[in-house]
C-alpha cells in the first residue's frame, strides 16, 4: 500500500513536471539573452490548441506537437519584434500575447470544432506513445513510476541538451553574454538582436511543446481549462531555479510533486477540501516566489531594452 | 616610447565631425598616429575624446569625416570591422561579463571551438601565451566580479589581443588603478609599443602622459587645439592647452580655524561583503572648519567606513556622532537628515540614476520639500529653476537641466554629484575619491569648492587614495591601515616619504 502510494505519487509527479519543464525551458532560454517571456502561459495555451487540433485531423499526436511547436515560435517571433526591434516594454508585450494566445485559440477552435470551445479527442492510439509500456509488469512499482508518454522522457533529454548549449558550446556563451552586458557582447562583434531573436523563438517553440504535452500526451483534447496559469508556474519555477535548465527542473518536479498531492489526496480517503488542494501548486509558487525572488540573482540585463547605436 | 616609426602612419583621421543633436561632440578633428607610438589625448571632461575613439573602433559613425587604417580607407560600420582592421578598444566603462571567467571574457566573440562546443583548453593555453608574452598577469578560471579592477583591466588588454590588435586604444586606463596599478600599466604599455603596438591613451593625469606617451593631441570643446611632442611641452604647458587658461595644481588656502567637533567616530567596527572585519576599532574626530584627509592603500577598510557613515552598510559596533548625535544605525535618509552629504565613490553606481535628468538627479535627495514639492505633487518649474542655477554654477556640459544624465561625460556626471551634495549646505561633507577621472581644470574646480565649505566653517571628510591629492587639501592626515588609524600627520610639510610608510603598515617612529 506504501509502495504503491509512493509509486502513484512520483509517478503523477513525473506527468505533471513534463508539460511545465519544457516551458520553463523556453523561459530559461529567453532570460538568459535577456528578455523577460511572461507570454508563454498564453503561447502554451495556443500550444495545447494547435496540438489537440492537428493531432486530431493528422491522426497523429507527435504532428500536433511539433505544429504547436511552430507556432509557439511563431508567438516568439512576435515578442521578438515588439521586444527587440521595437524597443517594447517585454511586460507590457508578454501581457499582449498572453490575451492573443487563448483568444486565438478559441477563435480557431470555434471555426474548426462547429463553434465548440474544445477540440474533439484523439483516439488512443493517436495520442503520443507510451515506448516502455509492458516493460514491467503492468501496475508494479517502477510501471506505475517509469512507463510514461515519450514526451516526458523527451523533457529530461531536452533539460541536458538545452544545459549543454548554454554552457558547453560558443552559441550558449554567446547567449548569456547577451543576457548580461549586451553593450560589452556588441563591442565584441556580436549581433545582440540576432542572439535573441534565436532565444526568443526557442522560448516561443518550448512553450508550444510545454502546452501540446498537456493537450495530446496527459489528455487526449483541448479544453479551456486545460491551461490555466501552469505557464506562470513554469517561470515561477525558472526563476526558483536560478535561471538554470536543471535548476527549473528540479523546480518543476516539486510543483509537479504539488499537483500529484492534489490528485492523490482524495485517494487516501482523508477529508480536505477540493477547493482548498488545488490551490497548493499556486500557494506553493506565490511563497516560492517571496522567499527566493529577491535572492537568486537573473541575468543583469534580463528585462532591460538595449537599442543598437 | 620612442618605438615609433615616422614613415608609417597606422591611424589617420581627417575631419572628423560627430553631432548629437544640436551638440558638436568632435568638430573637424585631425589625428595622425604613427606605428609603434604612445599617442595620448587630453581634453576637458566632455572635450570629445571618447566619442572620437568610439568613432574609431566603430562605435559610433560620425557625421563627416574619413578613417584611414595604414593608409587605407576604412569605413567603420561596426566595431567587427575596427577589430577586422587590427583595432581593439579599452572602455573608460569596462566591458566585462561579470559571472563569466577571465577566459570566457577574453574568448567571446571569438571562441576556440570544435563544431560549435566550446574548447576551453585549448583557448587558456592561448590565452596563458598572450598573457606571458606580454607580462599582463591574470587568474584564467577566476570570475570577472573576485578579481581586482587592475586584473579586470588586464583582461581588458588581452581581449584586444586576443583578437590580434595592432592599434590599441585605451579610454581612461589609470582612472580607476591604484598608484601601484598605474606603474603597473605603464609596463605593460612599454612592453607593448617593445614589439610593435601602436597606443593611443587617453588620461587626464600629465604625469603620466610625460611618462608614456610620445605625442600628444589636445582636445577643447570638441575641437583640435594642437599635436604636440611630449618631450618638447611641460605639465603646465600641456595644463593650459587644453583648459585655454593658467591652471594652478597646487590648492591655495590659509591656516584652517578647527571648531566644534562635528564628526566623532569612536571604535568603529564594520565587516565587508564577505564578513571579513574590514574596519576594526577606528576612531577620528573631524572639526567645524577643517579637512581631514585619509590616506591609505585601496582595501584597507576605506569603503566599508564610508558605508557604515552613510548608513548603506550595518557597522558591528562602536559609536559615531554627528553634532553630538548617534546616527549609527539610521538609513542613509535619516543620516542626510543630521545634515551629512556624500560624494561617492562609485558616481554611476552610487552617485547617480544615469536613467533620470540632470535635473531629477540635482533634487533626488530634496524632492519631498518645498519648492519642489507640493502635497505629493512635484513642482517641475520649480525643479527646473533650481537645477539651471547649479548646472551654470558648477559649469556642468552641456549646461542642459534636461539632459540625460547617462549620456554625460564621467567628469560632468561628478560635477551634477557635487552640485547636488554641496548645495544641500551640509554639516558634513564626505568627499570619496571626488575627482577620480576629472580633468586637471575640474580637480581645480572640485578642490577649491572643498576648501570653500571648510572656509565657511564646515567640517569635510576626504577619503582619496591619491596622496598628492590628500597632502594638498587636507589639513590633517590620517592614514588608514588594516581597518585603523594608524598614524595622523599635519598636511602642511608633510613628508610624502613618511605617510607612505605608514600606509604600507610601517611604524610612525
Ligand atoms: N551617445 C551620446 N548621445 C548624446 N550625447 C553624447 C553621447 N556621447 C557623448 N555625448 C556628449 O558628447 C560630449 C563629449 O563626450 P565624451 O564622452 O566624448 O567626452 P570625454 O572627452 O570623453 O570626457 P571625459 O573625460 O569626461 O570622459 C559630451 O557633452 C557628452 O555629453
Ligand atoms: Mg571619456
Amino acid at each position: 500500500m506504501l509502495l504503491e502510494s509512493i509509486a502513484f505519487l512520483l509517478g503523477t509527479t513525473l506527468m505533471y513536471a513534463t508539460p511545465l519543464i519544457y516551458t520553463s525551458l523556453g523561459g530559461t532560454i529567453s532570460e538568459n539573452s535577456g528578455v523577460v517571456n511572461i507570454g508563454l502561459e498564453g503561447i502554451m495555451f495556443m500550444g495545447a490548441f494547435i496540438g489537440a487540433a492537428i493531432g486530431y485531423y493528422t491522426h497523429s499526436g507527435w504532428i500536433g506537437f511539433l505544429a504547436a511547436g511552430v507556432v509557439g515560435g511563431l508567438f516568439g517571433l512576435l515578442h521578438a519584434v515588439a521586444c527587440i526591434s521595437f524597443t517594447a516594454d517585454q511586460v507590457v508585450s508578454g501581457i499582449a500575447i498572453n490575451f492573443l494566445g487563448p483568444g486565438f485559440a478559441l477563435l480557431l477552435s470555434r471555426l474548426m470544432f462547429d463553434g465548440a470551445a474544445m477540440t474533439l479527442p484523439l483516439p488512443l492510439d493517436e495520442k503520443i506513445s507510451r515506448p516502455l509500456n509492458g516493460l514491467f509488469p503492468q501496475n508494479s512499482f517502477f510501471d506505475v513510476i517509469l512507463n510514461r508518454y515519450s514526451t516526458v522522457y523527451l523533457a529530461f533529454f531536452l533539460v541536458l541538451v538545452v544545459w549543454f548549449v548554454l554552457y558547453k558550446t560558443k552559441l550558449g556563451l554567446r547567449i548569456r553574454s547577451v543576457g548580461e552586458h549586451p553593450e560589452a557582447a556588441a563591442t565584441l562583434g556580436i549581433d545582440v538582436y540576432k542572439i535573441r531573436y534565436m532565444s526568443v523563438i526557442a522560448s516561443g517553440v518550448f512553450a508550444g511543446f510545454g502546452g501540446a504535452a498537456v493537450s495530446v500526451a496527459i489528455v487526449s483534447q483541448f479544453r479551456i481549462t486545460l491551461i490555466s496559469g501552469q505557464g506562470f508556474i513554469a517561470l515561477a519555477a525558472m526563476i526558483f531555479g536560478k535561471w538554470k535548465p536543471q535548476g527549473a527542473m528540479w523546480a518543476c518536479l516539486l510543483f509537479g510533486f504539488a499537483q500529484a498531492i492534489v490528485v492523490f489526496m482524495p485517494r487516501t480517503g482523508i477529508e480536505v477540501s477540493s477547493q482548498l488542494l488545488s490551490m497548493l501548486p499556486y500557494i506553493l509558487t506565490l511563497i516560492l516566489l517571496v522567499v527566493f525572488v529577491g535572492k537568486s540573482v537573473a541575468p543583469s540585463a534580463d528585462g532591460k531594452i538595449y537599442e543598437k547605436n | 616610447m620612442n618605438n615609433y616609426d615616422f614613415d608609417q602612419i597606422a591611424v589617420e583621421m581627417k575631419g572628423i565631425t560627430q553631432k548629437f543633436g544640436s551638440l558638436v561632440a568632435n568638430d573637424n578633428i585631425d589625428l595622425t598616429v604613427h606605428k609603434g607610438e604612445v599617442h595620448a589625448l587630453l581634453g576637458e571632461n566632455g572635450a570629445g575624446k571618447t566619442t572620437l575613439v568610439n568613432s574609431l573602433y566603430g562605435l559610433y559613425h560620425p557625421t563627416s569625416g574619413d578613417i584611414f587604417i595604414n593608409g587605407e580607407k576604412v569605413v567603420m560600420d561596426t566595431p567587427n570591422v575596427a577589430i577586422g582592421h587590427g583595432i581593439g578598444m579599452v572602455h573608460q566603462h569596462f566591458m566585462l561579463i561579470k559571472p563569466f571567467t577571465v577566459v570566457e571574457n577574453i574568448i567571446l566573440g571569438k571562441e576556440t571551438h570544435k563544431h560549435g562546443v566550446l574548447d576551453m583548453e585549448r583557448a587558456t593555453k592561448e590565452v596563458m601565451e598572450l598573457s606571458e608574452r606580454y607580462g599582463l598577469t591574470i587568474d584564467p578560471t577566476a570570475c570577472i566580479q573576485d578579481i581586482t579592477v587592475g586584473m579586470q583591466q588586464r583582461v581588458e588588454i588581452l581581449k584586444t589581443l586576443y583578437r590580434g590588435a595592432d592599434i590599441l586604444i585605451l579610454d581612461e586606463p589609470t582612472a580607476v588603478l591604484t598608484p601601484q596599478e598605474i606603474l603597473d600599466l605603464i609596463k605593460i604599455i612599454n612592453n607593448l609599443t617593445d614589439q610593435g603596438k601602436t597606443i593611443i591613451i587617453i588620461t587626464h593625469k600629465l604625469k603620466e602622459i610625460k611618462d608614456v606617451a610620445d605625442f600628444c593631441t589636445i582636445i577643447r570643446r570638441g575641437k583640435k587645439i594642437d599635436t604636440v611632442k611630449v618631450a618638447d611641452v611641460s605639465e603646465s604647458d600641456l595644463a593650459s592647452m587644453m583648459v585655454g587658461r593658467e591652471v594652478s595644481f597646487k590648492v591655495d588656502k590659509e591656516e584652517s580655524e578647527p571648531g566644534d567637533i562635528v564628526l566623532e567616530v569612536n571604535d568603529l567596527h564594520v565587516k565587508d561583503n564577505r564578513d571579513i572585519p574590514a574596519v576594526e576599532g577606528l576612531s577620528l574626530k573631524v572639526r567645524r572648519g577643517e579637512i581631514l584627509g585619509i590616506a591609505g592603500v585601496d582595501g584597507n577598510g576605506q569603503n566599508e567606513l564610508v558605508d557604515a557613515l552613510t548608513g548603506i552598510r550595518k557597522a558591528e559596533s562602536g559609536e559615531v556622532l554627528v553634532n553630538g548625535n548617534n546616527i549609527l544605525g539610521l538609513n542613509p535618509r535619516g543620516i542626510l537628515d543630521h545634515k551629512v552629504s556624500t560624494i561617492p565613490q562609485d558616481r554611476q553606481k552610487r552617485g547617480l540614476v544615469l536613467e533620470y535628468s540632470i535635473a531629477e538627479n540635482i533634487i533626488i535627495e530634496n524632492y519631498k520639500k518645498a519648492p519642489f514639492s507640493r502635497k505629493g505633487w512635484l513642482n517641475f518649474p520649480a525643479i527646473r529653476e533650481y537645477a539651471r542655477k547649479l548646472v551654470k554654477e558648477f559649469d556642468v556640459r552641456p549646461d542642459d537641466e534636461n539632459y540625460i544624465s547617462g549620456s554625460l561625460s564621467g567628469g560632468n556626471q561628478q560635477k551634477v554629484i557635487i552640485a547636488r551634495e554641496i548645495s544641500n549646505n551640509p554639516d558634513l561633507l564626505i568627499a570619496v575619491q571626488p575627482t577620480r577621472g576629472l580633468d586637471v581644470g575640474a580637480i581645480e574646480y572640485v578642490h577649491k569648492a572643498l576648501v570653500a565649505q571648510r572656509d565657511k566653517g564646515k567640517a569635510v571628510l576626504l577619503i582619496s587614495l591619491e596622496l598628492d591629492e590628500v597632502i594638498n587639501v587636507s589639513d590633517r592626515i590620517g592614514v588608514i591601515y588594516e581597518g585603523k588609524i594608524v598614524g595622523e600627520v599635519k598636511a602642511e610639510g608633510a613628508d610624502e616619504n613618511e605617510i607612505g610608510l605608514m600606509m604600507a603598515g610601517g611604524s610612525n617612529s
